[in-house]
């Protein structure tokens, strides 16, 4: 398992797991859920710096992008231009070329608007980015994404923040088998089973955010969802026992006494 | 000399100010910030040169917590 590694873009990440840093109560209890993780790659947004308070705690004081690598989203983005601009400006705090394009639609489900997602990628990709996309749990658009020179394809899981888990098992699986880059889940994950399920049907990683943040204990959480991410991998390169439909002892039934 | 800065007017800044010098004056760290002038992004390696003129608009921004 030692060489067992998710690779983006050429970068190497030792884990399968990214998390995101919103919703914690504050950058330190996100700092300690961070190493439970033992993810090294953590989702940022970009916003204006409150220049009337500029001595509140920033993320990059919690979190060191020399030790983990940034991510930073596009969210509240509508446009492809709107996450070109915001993008370039993340690249230009820190030199991040690998970014997580979202755009999203109606605030009832937060879907990804894949019209607009498949023109914005495109713009970002002739901008020189590496664009991990956010998208549907949809295998055409998927296809489109990658076909277009995307880093990573992200169907969601379920809509972001529900924690209902992989609602469309089988569109995530013909994603998976049809693509070649890696395939991350994110969104929808709720609790460990939830990402076991998404590693055990050959996802290359999964990205959550919610499910940790708004645990009761989201330390612990994020110990067990490396765990089970972990558990997940494994299973799925285990290769599962075919499903039968009766019972088959375990203990020989020749020889009994 | 005036400026916008994130949406906000902020009047009576001393002319001939570069982007080091408003950042200083502000507080900001620039390690931890990117500037993007008139909707241009203006390189790190040029804040200590990049003149502002009055009426710029400037957006200064930071990473926070996000999914």
């Amino acid at each position: 398992m030692a060489s067992d590694k998710l690779i983006v873009a050429g970068r190497e990440f030792s884990s399968r797991l990214i998390i995101g840093t919103g919703k914690y109560k504050d950058y330190a209890q996100n700092a300690a859920a961070l190493e439970a993780s033992g993810a090294d790659m953590v989702t940022v947004a970009v916003r204006r710096v409150n220049i009337s308070k500029p001595d509140e705690p920033m993320l990059m004081d919690f979190i060191d992008p020399a030790k983990v690598t940034y991510l930073p989203n596009t969210a509240g983005c509508f446009t492809g231009e709107d996450a070109v601009r915001t993008l370039r400006l993340a690249k230009e705090v820190g030199g991040w070329n690998l970014v997580k394009l979202e755009v999203l639609s109606d605030p009832k489900h937060l879907y990804p608007d894949m019209e607009e997602t498949l023109r914005a990628a495109k713009l970002l990709i002739d901008d020189g980015f590496d664009v991990m996309v956010y998208c549907s749990d949809d295998p055409v658009f998927a296809r489109k994404l990658e076909d277009m020179g995307c880093a990573a394809i992200m169907p969601l899981g379920a809509p972001i923040g529900s924690g209902l888990g992989i609602q469309n098992p089988v569109n995530i699986r013909l994603i998976v088998e049809q693509t070649k880059v890696p395939v991350i889940v994110d969104a929808g994950v709720g609790t460990a089973s939830d990402a076991t399920v998404a590693m055990e049907l050959g996802c290359d990683g999964v990205l959550m955010n919610t499910a940790i943040a708004e645990a009761k204990d989201p330390i612990q959480m994020a110990r067990a969802m490396k765990h089970a991410v972990i558990a997940g991998r494994e299973a799925y390169l285990a290769g599962r026992m075919p499903r039968k439909k009766y019972a088959d002892p375990s203990s020989p039934l020749a020889g009994l006494i | 000399m005036n400026l916008v800065i994130n949406g906000e007017e902020h009047t009576g800044l001393p002319a001939g100010l570069t982007v080091a010098a408003l950042l200083k004056h502000l507080n900001l760290p620039e390690r931890k910030i990117a500037v993007e002038r008139n909707l241009q992004v203006v390189p790190k390696s040029t804040f200590g040169k990049a003149l502002l003129s009055d009426g710029d608009r400037l957006e200064i921004i930071h990473f926070i917590g996000g999914g």
